[in-house]
């Protein structure tokens, strides 16, 4: 990456990121991308988010499940519900499930990411993050 | 795809579960079945909505409708009338306590403006190893708009302006301290973060150096043009691997990209940041402590004056914040001084990260704004007490902290009313406490915290804590005299007025706060040798109780000292002289027979 050399330089940058973060992993998929971010923090970690990060990369790749972008993040606020995972279905609102177990990640995919079908463990958004 | 046009979600949390929410989801799925409309409407068990105090919950997809306080009777009318007619069941709605306006969209109503995150505000949102993503997210842009459009001194002035305070607990307004350090010339000036998070049961630093590291490493370079320094340094300690890990690849990828390093966007600018482990030591957290472990020195607090602003880190001026305070930077410098002011109360502006443990239901990490209350951080956001019990007391500030109690409860929380309180703020850590705890105990854990923690450099703290220490055993091993609490509230104040640093001057307020609150227990301790919560040992003596009893000799055959007698089939009795206290009784029996007061 070359270095930026103007605040207008940044700005380019970041105008194009917010347009194509996925895009760049994902190509023309975008309007299909599926995105489940993983908790990954020390406490998620210790919960087993490690473990249900990897599950869910390697279940999604068996399945051959390509419009899927599986990503980490820090600390969601749950820590009562770790491991916990957010997963944005397209022109959906993100939708955070907690306590996901290998089991539970296999349940998300095969219902909530492949079908569309809600499944047991929403944890409900009770903040504002600022804009 | 999905066949579902409507979802019911019905909370599942603690504290809903336990007003009956398994009922209601029975009865719902009842009367859609009644209504066959199994295959259009699917109905979710879903986590806490925070909002337990009008608990149950059941909220309505896709139009969003909220209802509260929901009873399994409800179940038919809700399925009725709004999922086959779409007529909202109006006296379900909650009802908004200042316009008694029946709201039905949880979006507007006021519980969920609650929680705002600054701070946190890319946490759980960003992949923190991704400098993109930051940067999608207005990342770097406040240093951008500092150094093309701003004077070091309209930096400080903005940040003056925003009223922000230190976030690490002692709650010094930060914009005077970047005034303190500008004023010192030197031709080496340097920004430490202090990312040395000590106080037992908080963690906010550490979720937000590993979910947005990038937010305090540009807070530094604002921090660093704003005083003239261009040495960043961050003291973390070494229990944090994670967040080492990421903050330190944050800087490579920062310095990659030119946004540290000479010539900062072309502005002329130099600034770089570096790591410096510690150990962990609680005094550490304390700046002139902090400056001498960096320096490879014993990590021991010398007098202020002189400050670190005049001469600090290799005696050199220096500029030290924590980790929770420059996160919160970059966003002032954006939203200007004008938008932060607006959030909190007349002294504490912005909002404050709160490490939410204990006897709680919803244990979290959470943000609210200052002059949140109490009531609403346990009852409305953490769901609650444990078990529906009594909540008794919750501790803030950690080991230099105190303890609050039931008529704090509607207190909004913020610096100056915490202090009046007799507690602090503290880097935020939240511990609840229930009919369960006992105050002398919890006095006498801080107390071992704090010996422990002891740096030894004067007599007060080093042989007083110790002191305080020893009373404390005394008192709950039932060897406590009455004048004890005299002793202990002399002791106190003497650690108070004499010691060198904020851990000894701040050590003795867990039992000064406890004597406060709840003397009743000191003196049931002292007086009746007796353990009003049941969980000092040596207090407590096991009992059978005759009439559960049956007799069934599981008890006699795991007791390891023969403590327990009877015969088969008879009530039996324990020797509170042989008794141990192990508790292996407790567990064997299978009749809740046993019991321990």
């Amino acid at each position: 990456m070359a270095k930026i050399k103007s605040l207008d330089e940044l700005i380019k940058i970041r105008d194009q990121q917010r347009s194509k973060v996925d895009l760049r992993e994902k190509g023309e998929n975008i309007d299909k991308l599926i995105h489940v971010k993983v908790a990954m923090a020390t406490c998620g970690i210790a919960s087993g988010a490690r473990e249900t990060m990897n599950y869910i990369i390697e279940e999604v790749d068996r399945q051959g499940l390509e419009n899927v972008v599986v990503t980490q993040t820090g600390c969601m606020g749950y820590c009562y519900a770790e491991p916990t995972i957010e997963v944005t279905l397209p022109g959906k609102e993100p939708t955070v499930f907690g306590y996901v177990d290998e089991a539970k990640a296999k349940e998300i995919i095969d219902k909530y990411i492949k079908e569309g079908e809600l499944v047991d463990g929403i944890i409900p958004s009770t903040h504002k993050t600022i804009e | 795809m999905s066949n579902y046009s409507m979802h019911i979600l019905v909370c599942g949390g603690t504290g809903c579960k336990s007003a009956n929410s398994d009922k209601i989801i029975e009865n719902l799925e009842k009367h859609l079945a009644a209504q066959n409309m199994t295959d259009q409407v699917q109905i979710l068990k879903t986590g806490c909505f925070g909002f337990c105090e009008k608990g149950p919950i059941v909220k309505i997809l896709p139009d969003n409708t909220f209802y509260v306080q929901v009873q399994p009777e409800d179940a038919q009318e809700l399925i009725e009338e709004h999922i086959v007619k779409g007529r909202k069941v109006e006296r379900l709605l909650y009802e908004d306590p200042e316009t008694n306006k029946r709201i039905s969209d949880s979006q507007k109503m006021d519980f969920y403006k609650k929680q705002i995150r600054i701070a946190l505000r890319n946490c759980g949102v960003i992949d923190p190893d991704n400098l993109d993503e930051y940067i999608a997210r207005d990342g770097y842009q406040a240093i951008g708009k500092v150094l093309t459009s701003m004077t070091p001194k309209e930096v400080i002035e903005v940040i003056k302006a925003s009223g922000l305070r230190g976030r690490g607990g002692g709650g010094f307004p930060t914009g005077l301290k970047w005034q303190f350090a500008s004023q010192y010339q030197n031709d080496v000036k340097y920004v430490v973060c202090n990312a040395d998070e000590g106080d037992p049961g908080a963690f906010m630093d550490r979720s937000i150096l590993e979910g947005d590291p990038h937010s305090v490493v540009e807070a530094m370079t604002i921090c660093g043009y704003a005083i003239g320094a261009s040495n960043g340094r961050v003291y973390i300690r070494a229990e944090y691997p994670l967040a080492i890990k990421r903050l330190q690849k944050a800087i490579d990828d920062a310095r990659e990209y030119g946004l540290l390093g000479n010539d900062i966007l072309g502005s002329g600018f130099n600034f770089d940041i570096k790591l410096t482990y510690g150990a962990g030591a609680f005094v550490c957290g304390e700046e002139t402590s902090l400056i001498h472990s960096m320096e490879g020195e014993r990590g021991e607090p010398t007098t202020k004056p002189p400050f670190p602003a005049e001469s600090g880190f290799w005696g050199k001026p220096t500029n030290v914040n924590n980790v929770e305070t420059f996160a919160n930077v970059p966003v002032i410098i954006l939203k200007g001084s004008d938008w932060f002011t607006k959030i909190g109360t007349e002294k504490s502006k912005g909002t404050k990260v709160f490490a939410l443990a204990g006897a709680i239901n919803n244990v979290g990490l959470i943000e609210v704004p200052m002059g949140t209350t109490l009531r609403e951080v346990i009852y409305d956001i953490g769901g609650g007490i444990k078990g529906g019990k009594k909540f008794k007391a919750v501790q803030t500030g950690g080991p230099s902290g105190g303890c609050l109690t039931e008529k704090d409860l509607d207190t909004p929380i913020d610096f100056d009313n915490l202090l009046a309180k007799g507690s602090m703020m503290g880097s935020g850590g939240m511990i609840v406490m229930s009919e369960d705890d006992c105050m002398v105990a919890m006095a006498k854990f801080y107390l071992e915290f704090s010996v422990e923690e002891s740096c030894g450099k004067c007599t007060p703290c080093r042989v007083g804590t110790r002191r305080l220490l020893e009373i404390l055993e005394l008192i709950t091993s039932g060897k406590g005299k009455m004048e004890h609490i005299d002793e202990l509230k002399r002791l106190c104040r003497v650690i108070k007025d004499t010691a060198l640093c904020g851990l000894g001057q701040a050590a003795p307020n867990p039992v000064l706060s406890t004597l406060e609150a709840f003397e009743d227990e000191y003196i049931a301790h002292i007086v009746d040798k007796r353990c009003p919560a049941g969980q000092c040992k040596d207090l407590l003596k096991y009992y059978i109780l005759p009439d559960k009893c049956i007799g069934c000799t599981a008890c006699t055959r795991v007791c390891p000292t023969q403590a327990i007698t009877g015969e088969r089939k008879k009530p039996h009795v324990i020797d509170v002289e042989k008794c141990i206290k192990c508790g292996a009784c407790i567990e064997k029996c299978r009749f809740g027979a046993i019991v321990k007061k």
